[in-house]
């Protein structure tokens, strides 16, 4: 029984944190004194619903236990007169005890852009999410102090500068929508490849960023974006499993064993890029339409290049982001050659965005490789080794080193 | 409803190169921002080339040190400010959007305690 009920509060915890905390927010008009009150729900659950059994809706159960303690809490501290601005028209239940989702506004609150983006990252795993600082900042390999400190000072600059717990005006939500998904993405490849450390992924971050994605999608029906964000997460979480081999060695999409590619992943995201298709098309989608056509390559030799050098043309067109130049030179060399890819990789070398970025030496070594200058090549390896951070990469291109050419 | 101070923060050698005709423009979308904004203003006002600036810095002992110029070495110095009472920040940031600065940009911060 004591373990059902753990297993219940902590399924609750994950489904249900981000409705509780964005309900009971409204209410204490403060963040954190509504984290207080979300925590506190969720440690009284482990005491009633042991005695008392599973309520049928844990969440609207936590929602009425933290929402009531906020209440209290203002009423004994009147923090509202000293903290404020996140206050809203008092719920909140309707006659039915049915709460109003408030997740977006919660949402929209931590990916504010007056906050620094990795303020909006650790604030949106914080408060969304409901990680702890110190599982926030093992994530990204920083002192659970420092994550600590970030977060306090964000949540400062909410209440001491106004930003509002409500979802921005409709001129305005096209750009907020943009920083939303933003974030959600970053969290995502955060974990999809570590900047550093021992292992290529962080499993547990990327999942939250799928999650992230599924929900923001959910909460922005109209967004074309938010259904292609998640179609592009799918997609490249579906081919997880096959970028490490048994011996956790790093496997090159052209030499992946296909049949581990997650099915059923390719089938949802195959689904939602041609949902996606149905808006006018931005960068989350033509990221998606590519990683669509590869999903779609039944071998890497199927795979159809100039189909992807032409989303790469819009998507640059619509993105000029030097790595998303970088991409496109890797398709191109599969449509021209690596001779003429070398030739345009040239021109992007000397953009000082990418002088330090691992990706720039190692796709310039496997164009030299495939072309047989492998002395220059070697150079090229060397470079990228000195700039990788992250212990797998780093050993593949050693690897492709200590192989020859 | 919270105070902000809008500060305006423009390059002056951008100003001296465009010369007075730029400047009387300027003085024209500054009326048109107040007008349209003005249940929204508290205050506001163009201050002096930073040239003119003296700056006091305590000097450890009691005493104190005045230099001439500002206080910060930057290209961009503070021109002028508004000083507005919006709901929140969001709705600062929407009239701060509107204040004219052609040769930089402005600063929004909330007034503390009130104001």
């Amino acid at each position: 029984m004591a373990d059902t009920v753990a297993e219940a509060v902590a399924k609750a915890h994950e489904r249900e944190w981000a409705f509780v905390l964005a309900a009971t927010a409204r209410v204490a008009a403060d963040l954190d004194l509504a984290e207080d009150c979300v925590q506190d729900a969720y440690a009284k659950a482990l005491v009633h619903w042991r005695d008392q059994g599973v309520p049928a809706r844990p969440g609207a159960w936590l929602t009425t236990v933290a929402t009531r303690r906020a209440l209290e809490q203002r009423r004994h501290a009147d923090v509202v007169r000293r903290k404020l601005p996140l206050l809203m028209p008092d719920p909140v239940e309707d006659s039915d005890g049915v709460f109003p989702d408030d997740r977006l506004r919660l949402v929209f609150t931590c990916c504010h852009p007056a906050l620094a983006q990795e303020a909006q990252i650790a604030l949106t795993l914080r408060l969304v999410c409901g990680l702890s600082s110190a599982e926030i900042a093992k994530a990204f390999l920083v002192k659970e102090a420092t994550m600590q400190a970030r977060i306090t000072r964000a949540k400062h600059k909410i209440s001491r500068s106004g930003i509002p717990y409500r979802i921005p005006r409709p001129a305005d939500l096209p750009e907020r929508i943009d920083t939303v998904l933003d974030v959600v993405h970053l969290v995502y490849t955060a974990g999809h490849t570590a900047a550093d450390g021992d292992e290529l992924a962080r499993p547990d971050l990327a999942r939250r960023g799928l999650d992230l994605a599924r929900m923001v999608r959910l909460l922005l029906p109209d967004s074309g974006e938010a259904t292609a964000l998640l179609a592009l997460l799918l997609l490249t979480q579906a081919r997880q499993a096959a970028r490490v081999d048994a011996a956790g060695q790093l496997v090159l999409m052209e030499d992946q064993d296909r049949a581990v590619w997650d099915r059923e992943l390719i089938a949802e995201g195959l689904t939602l890029v041609h949902e996606a298709l149905g808006w006018p098309v931005g960068r989350f989608g033509l990221m998606a339409a590519i990683a669509a056509v590869h999903a779609e390559a039944e071998r890497w030799e199927d795979t159809d290049w100039p189909e992807i050098l032409g989303l790469y043309d819009l998507l640059l067109a619509c993105w000029p982001s030097p790595v998303i130049a970088l991409n496109r030179v890797v398709a191109l060399s599969y449509v021209d050659g690596p001779q003429a890819a070398l030739r345009v990789l040239r021109s992007l070398a000397d953009d000082p965005a990418l002088a330090t970025y691992p990706y720039l030496a190692s796709t310039r070594a496997e164009l030299l490789r495939r072309t047989g200058n492998w002395t220059e090549a070697v150079a090229a390896y060397e470079e990228a080794l000195a700039f990788t951070s992250n212990a797998v990469e780093a050993e593949f291109l050693q690897r492709r080193l200590t192989r020859g050419a | 409803m919270g105070k902000y101070l809008v500060m305006i923060y423009d390059d002056e050698a951008k100003w001296a190169a465009a010369g007075p005709p730029a400047e009387q423009a300027n003085h024209l979308r500054h009326q048109e921002f107040a007008a349209a904004n003005s249940a929204a203003l508290r205050g506001g006002a163009q201050l002096g080339e930073s040239s003119t600036a003296t700056s006091i810095r305590r000097d450890g002992n009691g005493g104190f040190v005045v230099t001439d110029g500002t206080f910060a070495e930057t290209k961009e110095v503070m021109g002028g400010y508004y000083l507005i009472e919006a709901a929140d920040l969001d709705e600062a940031l929407e009239i701060a959007k509107q204040v004219p600065s052609p040769m930089g940009g402005v600063e929004v911060r909330p007034i503390v305690n009130g104001g």
